[in-house]
């Protein structure tokens, strides 16, 4: 299928920013490097580069959330860019408007770029799929698919911290059955040619046939953990408890909660991530979440560094974006 | 008096065990002969058959129409027009309509529908219970007087075991064949695509084949006390034809069928998040796929129906999950067929025979061969005629047909129903 084609343009750019599968190394890495040069932009007194101005860019959010809008929304001012934030949870479609009829909509205001977040997996796709060939599309979040942007962003605290990709083993712990950053995190650390991906979780939260996504699969946490360079831990949603996925918060605090003892069994350089928010007592413990391993909140600052490289990129040509670097 | 002189074709007609070359011969509406000549026969008509497949038309067990209540979808007269073209002269009519065929007033107003239109016999299904809520029992009796040839839960859910348990019972003592397509609701929950590789990619709700299992098996015991008959639509999985085959051996009497769709797809095809490819039970793996086809040599599977569902195009045109599942199919039922055939996954025999004789048997409604005093229903196919699937040349009000850019080979040339021609395509003779 060229489902994930539609990313690109036909010379070869990222065009859309729906997934991390489907993309080059290289792609990645030019995604990491370019967010490398914006990282200075928030030093600087005017932090504003004009490599967007005069477009429009739509913040398409139908499902809540508020750290990624705001780093959109920041990353997209530092570019120059106006930015519209649409709730639309609040808005046209709760009273009966299709996807398709807000879209048309938009469309015909002129704006440029729809950064979409939504409660179903594919949205992404089949809004990339049905706007005008004009008209970008960065995956803010879609169902359980994908956040391509949090994977990126990830992937360069990863890389800040340890620059060889190849002789990394990463963990993932947690709910990987709900979670979008863990698939699209698979995604980016086999891409980008990581020594071993780890996923660690009971059984009620692993998908089936995960190990298909190229990772190793542990249900013993202090068995996964040993020897990991990198440890990415993922919330946990108080709804599993209800629907019998898992006993108790405290269980799974007990199973899979880090703790500085089981921090013991990754190498001692080992850094800490949790894509947030954080429910302190449940997937990690206050004092790691905390301690001098964590880099959690580096991830949010280069959340913007990130978005506003995706976006340079998906709207910019090449040429104009090496001249604002240089 | 019209006589048609069906000339020259290759005649195959399972059920009587014929595959040869020659004649059929019609007169009133009935088929008079086979093979051999009535004496001083002139005929009104003569259709020459050379290099044709002349056999029984075919007997769809599941195909949806939309009427009443969602003709933006389709209509009675839109979809037979399809239904004809592929060969089609009887079909089964599930009772999920809006209203519901709880009533014999809808059961009627279908058949009355279909005998304007007057070119292929709707059998409507009765639902199993009152507005397939799953709870109180429907007055079969009623709807058997009013045409129905059996009651059906459509694709509802069944988990009240208890009352399943007693509408098998009251079926039975009304005469009526049951007509399920079970999935234990617990266990699909909010699912969209098979549990496997590609849901855990596209991050889509999974189905588990359980779901599908656990219902039959659950079903199955019931039988075991209270008799049938039993018919199982829809099957999805390996697992499930095995469990239908064992039930046959042990001499439960129940049969079964499968969509054509999960004889040609798998759930590699909802990679893209191919909305045309989302359907209930959804499309599982290869292996699924390869067990459901050869089930239909094994005759573990009776019947291949269409499982026609035509949408319109805003049911399809949403993120996947919010898409309304099933596939338009019918006009492609013989090509697709015939593509398996082609393929040597079964032979023509057993293929025109899952859609002749052995739905017909379920039915227990006569037909589904060439048998001489029986209502000449009759199918010429084309078996060379190559062909490309194109969205503006579909029949079928739903374009959800997720063949499209597909290139086939085998086509029906003429349909006849009780003695008429009814289709007849535009390059044959």
């Amino acid at each position: 299928m060229a489902s994930d084609n539609i990313q690109l343009d036909k010379n070869g750019h990222l065009k859309h920013f729906l997934s991390t599968e489907g993309l080059s190394r290289n792609l990645l890495f030019d995604i990491l490097d370019h967010a490398e040069s914006f990282a200075g932009v928030g030093d600087r007194a005017v932090k504003k580069v004009p490599i967007l101005r005069g477009k429009t860019i739509v913040n398409l959010f139908f499902e809540p959330s508020t750290r990624t809008r705001t780093t959109f929304e920041l990353a997209a001012k530092r570019l120059s860019a106006d930015v519209l934030n649409l709730n639309i949870a609040q808005s046209a479609t709760s009273k009966g408007e299709s996807l398709q009829d807000t879209l048309q909509t938009l469309e015909a205001m002129h704006c440029d770029m729809f950064v979409v977040r939504h409660a179903s997996s594919g949205a992404a796709h089949f809004i990339a799929s049905q706007v005008s060939p004009r008209i970008r599309i960065i995956n803010a979040g879609d169902g359980n698919h994908a956040h391509p942007t949090q994977a990126m962003l990830d992937m360069f605290t990863i890389r800040r911290h340890k620059p060889d990709f190849t002789k990394l083993k990463v963990a993932i712990v947690g709910d990987i059955l709900h979670s979008r950053v863990a698939r699209s995190e698979i995604h980016a650390l086999t891409t980008l040619g990581v020594n071993e991906v780890r996923v660690i979780a009971p059984l009620t939260l692993l998908p089936s046939k995960v190990e298909s996504l190229g990772v190793h699969v542990f249900h013993d946490m202090e068995k996964g953990l040993e020897n990991v360079d990198v440890i990415i831990m993922l919330r946990l949603q108080r709804e599993r408890m209800r629907n019998a996925l898992l006993p108790s918060e405290k269980e799974f605090f007990v199973s899979h909660g880090l703790t500085e003892e089981k921090l013991k069994a990754a190498k001692d350089d080992a850094i800490v991530m949790h894509p947030g928010p954080i429910n302190r007592g449940v997937e990690i413990d206050t004092q790691v979440a905390d301690g001098e391993r964590s880099v959690i909140l580096q991830q949010v600052s280069h959340g913007i560094a990130i978005r506003m490289a995706v976006m340079a990129m998906c709207m910019g040509s090449p040429d104009e974006l090496s001249a604002v670097e240089s | 008096m019209t006589r048609l002189h069906i000339k020259n074709g290759r005649i195959v007609d399972p059920a009587n065990e014929i595959d040869e070359v020659g004649d059929v011969f019609v007169v009133d509406g009935k088929i008079v002969s086979v093979i051999s000549s009535p004496d001083n026969f002139s005929a009104d008509r003569v259709i020459d058959a050379d290099n044709r497949i002349v056999c029984p038309a075919f007997i769809d067990l599941c195909a949806r129409m939309r009427e009443p209540g969602q003709e933006h979808k389709g209509t009675i007269a839109s979809e037979t027009h399809a239904a004809v073209s592929s060969g089609i002269s009887t079909i089964c009519y599930p009772p999920d309509t809006q209203p519901v065929i709880d009533t014999p007033a809808v059961a009627e107003l279908i058949q009355q529908r279909a005998q304007q239109v007057n070119k292929i016999r709707i059998f409507p299904l009765g639902a199993l219970t009152v507005g397939l809520q799953g709870q109180r029992l429907t007055e079969m009796l009623s709807l058997k007087r009013a045409g129905c040839v059996g009651v059906s839960n459509a694709s509802t859910n069944n988990d009240n075991t208890d009352v399943l348990k007693n509408a098998l019972a009251y079926a039975r003592s009304c005469d009526m064949t049951v007509f399920l397509q079970v999935e234990n609701t617990h266990l699909s929950s909010n699912g969209v695509a098979h549990d496997g590789a590609i849901s855990t990619r596209l991050g889509l709700s999974p189905i588990p084949e359980t779901a599908e299992t656990i219902a039959i098996s659950q079903a199955l015991l019931l039988i075991e006390d209270i008799g049938g008959p039993v018919h199982f639509g829809r099957l999805s999985s390996a697992r499930s034809v095995a469990l239908i085959a064992e039930a046959k051996k042990s001499g439960l009497p129940v049969s079964a069928d499968v969509g054509i769709c999960h004889l040609h797809l798998s759930e590699m095809d909802v990679d893209g998040y191919n909305s045309d490819c989302h359907l209930r039970p959804p499309l599982r793996s290869q292996r699924d796929r390869e067990a459901l086809c050869q089930a239909i040599t094994s005759g573990a599977i009776d019947a291949i129906c269409s499982d026609h569902q035509p949408h319109d195009n805003d049911a399809k045109a949403a993120p996947f999950a919010e898409t309304e599942a099933g596939a338009s199919t019918i006009e492609l039922l013989l090509p697709l067929v015939m593509n398996l055939v082609r393929k040597k996954i079964f032979s023509l025999q057993d293929a025109i025979a899952a859609l002749s004789c052995r739905p017909a048997a379920v039915l227990k409604t006569g037909g589904g061969s060439l048998s001489p005093g029986l209502s000449a229903d009759i199918a010429i196919i084309d078996p060379e005629q190559h062909f490309s699937v194109e969205e503006n040349h579909l029949i079928s009000a739903g374009k959800n047909n997720p063949f499209v850019g597909w290139e086939l080979v085998g086509a029906v040339t003429h349909t006849i129903f009780e003695g008429e021609l009814v289709y007849q395509s535009n390059i044959s003779s």
